[in-house]
């Protein structure tokens, strides 16, 4: 039979890939449900199934197109080929203009109504987050 | 002119890097030298870079715009303060103030380690340089703070306004002591362990180092934290943002090593776990640089930038990465003495569980963080990691953490019974009742929140009964521990308790909601220096009639032409009250987000608590 210590040893080495192995698919699992998406106008209109989960949609803000009442803001937010409408109610970060670059994050209504339950705030006039400028270059 | 004599100074700085390389490797047995040379050689480095460093300060001060750094961030109506801190408030500047403190802290290490043995202070030295010589080159080749530009522009772009306040005038440099103090530990782990020098003496002397990082580094992230809170206007003080993440990590690791290294020089233990974690925290407070710098995180705090600079620090990284692993392997003894010396119930044993959790959690904010980046790169897929990833797999092990945390100052080192078993198991039912009758009256719905709840109420109680107590005994670390406890509570009661309304009105217009009702008074238009501020006046009733006066004011700078939000905080001792006003495309309504945030002071000062505990630790004898 094998002595005392090895067997400790053994049962140490055990739990602690055990835990190990429990944690790596913990962490996995809760990525796998937390994580959010973020889509282009056009991936929306073009993609086959309708997304269910919490998303983020970026592009421009289109010219002319917000409107603001006490309860909402709406605004219609486009890559140039094709565009989506807003509804939000919310903190508007000060950068959100008519004309810029803009993400949103909340649930597709379908799939030309997105109800926002975020608008992310920029902290450089110059600055372009990287999704939508490669959103606007249609990739 | 200032910038010429900074540049050259810079040159010289960097030849200086060489010239020191060169003689600590001739004169390395010689003891004499060390004192008497090579001294005043990191002085004079040192020198050469404040000089450079004052240079660009000056070129800042005279609105030199034959600068390209200065012409950048800096404009001739921006208030003299904001001038100054506009020096590191970029990259370029920022990256000579990390020269300037690496540059710094050798000087003092060297000062401060006569007692240690010669070799070891001129390889900690050599290992430092090698960092030093990295940043000159990164600093000369890719991002000069001293480039020239002509023509001569007549007017800079300025500073971004949400820079311009005095929290983040101060933030950078005090992460820089924090992440700069890392590298210290760093070279010094290194050059201890080439050395065979890993000793109770050893961790007594470099303690101070690493109780001096993290201080700075706490007091930096608590400063970012609050400047976050007022500033950005979110109205709360975490956001789980990259950019935020990459100081935590360190934190993490950092916080670890401040208790390894007590482990060290009382029972000599754990020396794998100090030099693992003094690579790792340096290596995470470069990545963190290197994150932030190279564009590569997409964060919300992510300004414009340069990928070649992320390449080299990149490069630079793995360099010293593999340079501190090929001597880790080589070099370093294992401990041989490792199977006996741990009993469960000692102290060490608990410090060790909880040191496996701080791992735990570190690994969960590093996937966090880099799982964006790393599916960007494979796939092209955008993703963002939210913050409900982090809660999910935090809180729960915050309870076993709690309970080591708890238990372990209890016991004895080596081998222990639980003395005072009786107290222990009253304040764990005063603890849990007072939980359950929390839990009960608010109708919180979550199990886990109850029990976290139970735990958190035991740790704090139990530190605070040692404190009043055993006095002077132990104050730093129970001092540390009850912050830690309070810290908790008061971001528990905060997020259960926080109240906010958000909504779109013009002035004169009323809203009412089921506990607050916010009437638009006024709107009053002032012109300042160099923006146009734009005060709201609100008129808060809620349900009892008491009325609030909030006046959160709106600012439009002139250059670059952007508006800021400032809130209009209320603070007292139980809440606070919060409120930002937000301009929608120059429409008439504006957005209004009124926030009742309780605890929010305890944050702070738990925080401050904490760092206390350390700055116990650092000055008592």
């Amino acid at each position: 039979m094998y002595g005392r210590k090895v067997k400790l040893r053994f049962f140490f080495v055990l739990s602690i890939f055990v835990i190990l192995v429990l944690s790596i698919f913990l962490v996995l699992k809760s990525l796998e449900e937390n994580v959010v998406y973020f889509k282009s106008p056009s991936e929306i209109k073009n993609s086959p199934e309708f997304q269910k989960n919490k998303l983020r949609v970026g592009g421009m803000v289109k010219k002319n197109s917000i409107l603001i009442n006490s309860d909402e803001i709406n605004f219609i937010v486009t890559d140039f080929k094709n565009e989506i409408n807003v509804i939000y109610t919310g903190v508007v970060p000060n950068l959100f203009e008519e004309g810029k670059g803009v993400v949103a994050e909340g649930y597709l209504k379908d799939r030309n109504f997105f109800i926002a339950s975020k608008i992310l705030a920029k902290h450089d006039e110059n600055y372009m987050p990287p999704e939508v400028k490669a959103a606007m270059e249609g990739k | 002119m200032a910038s010429l004599i900074g540049f050259n100074a810079l040159i010289f700085g960097a030849c200086s890097s060489l010239v020191i390389g060169f003689f600590s490797v001739i004169n390395f047995r010689n003891p004499k030298k060390l004192d008497k040379k090579i001294i005043p050689l990191t002085f004079l480095q040192f020198i050469f870079v404040f000089v450079s460093f004052l240079g660009l300060i000056i070129s800042f001060i005279a609105s030199d715009f034959s600068n390209e750094t200065v012409f950048n961030n800096s404009h001739t109506t921006k208030p003299l303060f904001y001038k100054i801190s506009g020096t590191w408030g970029n990259h370029e500047g920022s990256l000579l103030l990390w020269l300037l403190v690496l540059t710094l802290f050798i000087f003092l290490f060297l000062l401060k380690s006569r007692e240690q043995k010669l070799e070891y202070r001129l390889l900690t030295l050599l290992f430092q340089q090698i960092i030093i010589i990295g940043f000159f080159v990164f600093l000369l080749k890719t991002s000069s703070p001293f480039n020239y530009i002509y023509p001569i522009p007549d007017e800079g772009l300025g500073l971004n306004p949400i820079l311009q306040d005095p929290a983040l005038a101060i933030h950078p440099p005090v992460l820089y002591l924090g992440y700069v103090g890392t590298s210290i530990i760093f070279s010094s782990a290194l050059s201890a362990m080439s050395l065979n020098y890993i000793s109770k003496e050893w961790a007594k002397h470099i303690k101070v180092w690493v109780f001096t990082s993290w201080i700075f580094l706490t007091l930096g992230i608590l400063l970012g934290s609050i400047w976050a809170y007022y500033e950005l206007g979110w109205g709360g003080f975490w956001f789980w943002d990259p950019v935020e993440n990459v100081s935590l990590m360190p934190w993490f690791a950092l916080t670890t090593l401040i208790h390894c290294i007590l482990v060290l020089e009382k029972r000599l233990l754990l020396k794998s776990w100090v030099i693992i974690l003094s690579i790792t925290t340096f290596t995470l407070s470069m990545s963190g640089t290197f994150l932030v710098r190279s564009g590569i995180l997409n964060s919300v705090h992510t300004f414009a930038n340069d990928p070649e600079r992320g390449l080299f620090i990149l490069i630079f990284l793995f360099s010293l990465i593999f340079l501190s692993l090929f001597i880790f392997f080589f070099f370093h003894n294992r401990e041989t003495v490792y199977q006996n010396s741990f009993s469960l119930l000692s102290k060490e044993t608990s410090i060790l569980i909880n040191n496996w959790f701080m791992m735990y959690f570190l690994s969960v904010v590093l996937v966090g963080t880099l799982y964006p980046i790393f599916l960007d790169v494979i796939s092209s897929e955008k993703i963002s990691v939210g913050p409900p990833f982090y809660h999910k797999l935090i809180v729960p092990f915050l309870i076993p953490f709690l309970l080591a945390m708890t238990i372990g100052p209890k016991l004895k080192w080596i081998k222990s019974g639980l003395s005072n078993k009786i107290n222990l198991i009253i304040f764990f039912i005063i603890s849990l009742s007072l939980s359950i009758f929390i839990v009960v009256n608010l109708e919180i719905k979550f199990l886990l929140n109850s029990i976290l709840i139970a735990f958190i109420f035991y740790l704090f109680f139990i530190s605070l009964s040692d404190l009043l107590v055993k006095r002077l005994n132990n104050l730093a670390q129970n001092m540390a521990h009850l912050g830690f406890s309070l810290f908790l509570l008061s971001i528990i009661f905060n997020s259960i308790f926080s109240n906010e309304v958000i909504t779109n009105l013009k002035v004169g217009d009323t809203f009412q909601s089921e506990k607050f009702k916010i009437h638009f008074e006024n709107l009053e238009q002032k012109k300042e220096k160099n923006f146009e501020s734009f005060i709201g006046k609100f008129i808060i009733e809620n349900t009892t009639g008491d009325t609030e006066i909030m006046m959160p004011e709106l600012r439009i700078y002139n250059q670059p032409n952007i508006a800021t939000s400032e809130a209009f905080i209320k603070t007292n001792i139980f809440t606070d009250k919060f409120m930002t006003m937000n301009l929608v495309q120059n429409k008439e309504y504006l957005n209004i987000r009124y926030q009742i945030k309780p605890f929010m002071l305890w944050i702070w000062l738990s925080i401050l608590m904490i760092v206390s505990g350390g700055l116990i630790s650092l000055f008592k004898k």
